[in-house]
């Protein structure tokens, strides 16, 4: 464990910072400070705005010492996952297709950020367009566990949960279309919450599975979570499936956080525990003891289809990427092949060229399940399931306030490890995907650490537009226990 | 393993999908594919009778605004990552032939 101005949560940063006790610019250069340190090892960045984040930094502190009011976030250093939309720098999806990619406006959820007077440091690296469970897709460059820098942060969003765990900024954004926040944050060691879907715009964030995708925080703790929810939640009209406020109001998710929940019942499925490695299942069953300790009951349910749950992920995800990556032409934006024979070429070599194997996979799986012939038997039986798999945690949610179950079945694994074969590597999402079909919200939190040291997570799922209660609840836990302040040797040792 | 997906449906797929794959590739993802959609008809144990599908999970349904103008991106910026522009175009390569009579 360990003290000083970078260990500070988002929370604490941001009042500090508002009370005058610590300038927003010091903030921002003790993260230069960690990057300039750790980032050569982590490479959790793309890309880094050091004389803009200076100039804002410079900008809040002159506001408070001027007495004007700040927002949210002010002063507060923060990083994006680089598949949203920014005026600033490039917006790449860590693809060669979009590497010189300019983006004409601002992701709205990076907007608010912005309004909420934040101070941006970097977009940080993941899985090509996010397709991947590691961060080894990444066309441009290798982001390491910050605990085992021989290891995989996770995916996709792995550049953002090796950013928070490496303390190379406060908070951060990422995106989950079947785990991509919650399985990084588990194998580093920080909080990572997927949102219900429709609870925060995806204006700006680069489409991937349109039905699935949605933003998220990454933070050291749960209330740093619930604040960066406060700024990024809300009706967009520019997203026509982001939910209105009457349907479902923003709340406060940070006001009552440490109210914990009363007569809690827990959902657990011991059967689907089951695959998990010893010491993840251990973990996690230690932690909801802590929770009945508290006075939680226990109840044990049964969710039959979830087993389906990656085998309709990988038809549905791929198959609206698939129409998502076509507006990858070489004609508007991105990559253009040099002398193209005839204008097909223009977008099927592009394409050839400048996607990486994962992406082309996924686009090949999605256009097959798609096309005459196959569609009934791929793509129309994986909604069905789908409606057997949302009915599976409606049924759950009906007597339980939450479920809990692992993050992922493994803790970090090799660099490496499972390149060489794609499915190995899908059926590691076993516990994540569900929750991106069934549209509800999930979080991610530290409990534990297996034999090597390295994270473990436990993963909350709670009915959707509950993520009140659910970081109500996550809260609950990390109050008692101090994994989540554990630091990772690479930090103290450098 | 195999059989499910042949060398000649990978490489119909890479054609509807625009992607001129090497050899290699269509080598590779015959054997992956394959072996993915063969995980993937694990769903076909479940009976789906009268199972509706889910697209969505939200009840979507058409979300109108009033029909105003209002200030679009304008030509510069939408031009700025053209990959080869012209004048106040997107430049592309012939699409029709001479003799097409268009």
């Amino acid at each position: 464990m360990e003290d000083g101005l970078i260990n500070l949560g988002l929370v604490e940063l941001r009042d500090k910072i508002a009370s005058g006790e610590v300038k927003s610019i010091e903030a921002v250069e003790a993260v230069f400070g960690a990057i300039d340190k750790y980032e050569p090892t982590v490479g959790a960045y793309i890309s880094t705005f050091k004389e803009q984040a200076i100039g804002k930094a410079k900008e809040v502190d002159q506001k408070i010492a001027s007495g004007q009011k700040i927002g949210a976030l002010g002063g507060v250093p923060v990083a994006i996952k680089d598949n949203m939309c920014t005026t600033f720098g490039a917006t790449t999806c860590a693809s060669k297709i979009l590497e010189k990619f300019h983006a004409p406006y601002n992701s709205t959820a990076v907007q608010k950020l912005l309004d909420a007077d934040a101070v941006i440091i970097g977009k940080t690296n993941l899985d090509e367009f996010a397709m991947g469970s590691s961060t080894e897709n990444s066309g441009l460059k290798q982001t390491v566990n910050p605990w085992d820098v021989q290891r995989v942060p996770g995916g996709s969003s792995g550049g953002s949960a090796a950013a928070i765990a490496a303390r190379l900024c406060y908070g951060a954004l990422g995106s989950d279309t079947g785990g991509s926040i919650r399985q990084p944050c588990s194998f580093c060691g920080v909080v990572g919450l997927k949102p219900t879907y429709g609870r925060v715009s995806r204006y700006g964030l680069v489409a991937y599975g349109s039905s699935l995708d949605q933003i998220g925080p990454i933070t050291k703790n749960v209330a740093d979570a619930a604040l960066l929810m406060n700024v990024i939640s809300g009706h967009d009209a520019a997203d026509s499936t982001s939910v209105s406020e009457d349907k479902a109001p923003v709340v406060d998710y940070l006001g009552e956080i440490d109210e914990g929940v009363e007569g809690l019942k827990i959902a657990v499925a011991p059967q689907l525990n089951a695959g998990a490695d010893e010491s993840v299942r251990k973990s996690v069953e230690e932690a909801i003891e802590t929770y009945k300790k508290n006075g939680a009951k226990v109840i044990e349910v049964e969710m039959p289809h979830l087993d389906y749950a990656i085998a309709v992920y990988y038809v549905i995800a791929t198959a609206e990427a698939s129409s998502n990556l076509a507006r990858y032409d070489g004609v508007h934006y991105g990559h253009r092949t040099v002398e193209p024979k005839d204008y097909v070429e223009v977008y099927s070599k592009s394409r050839e060229e400048a996607f990486g194997q994962e992406v082309k996979r996924r686009i090949m799986l999605g256009t097959y399940a798609l096309s005459s012939g196959y569609y009934d038997a791929y793509y129309l039986k994986a909604l069905k399931v789908r409606n057997l798999i949302r009915q599976d945690f409606a049924k759950v949610f009906e007597k339980c306030d939450c479920i809990m179950m692992p993050v992922s079945p493994t803790t970090a694994f090799k660099i490496g490890e499972k390149t060489a074969d794609p499915l190995q590597m899908y059926l590691a999402d076993i516990y994540t995907i569900a929750v991106n079909l069934a549209g509800i919200p999930g979080v991610s939190i530290p409990c534990g650490f297996d034999n090597d040291k390295l994270p473990i997570g436990l993963q909350i799922l709670a009915p959707a537009f509950e993520e009140q209660k659910l970081v109500r609840i996550a809260r609950m836990y990390e109050s008692q226990t101090d994994h989540h302040k554990q630091v990772p040797p690479l930090t103290t040792n450098l | 393993m195999g059989g499910r997906i042949s060398r000649k449906d990978v490489e119909k797929v890479a054609k509807l999908g625009r992607l001129q794959l090497s050899d290699a590739e269509i080598e590779e993802f015959t054997g992956q594919l394959g072996s993915i959609l063969e995980y993937v008809e694990k769903m076909n144990e479940l009976d789906t009778e009268g199972v509706e599908p889910l697209a969505h999970c939200l009840p979507i349904s058409n979300i109108l605004r009033e029909d105003e103008a209002k200030e679009s991106l304008g030509t510069e910026k939408t031009l700025a990552n053209a990959p080869q522009r012209e004048g106040e175009y997107f430049k592309v390569p012939k699409i029709l032939d001479d003799s097409s009579g268009v």
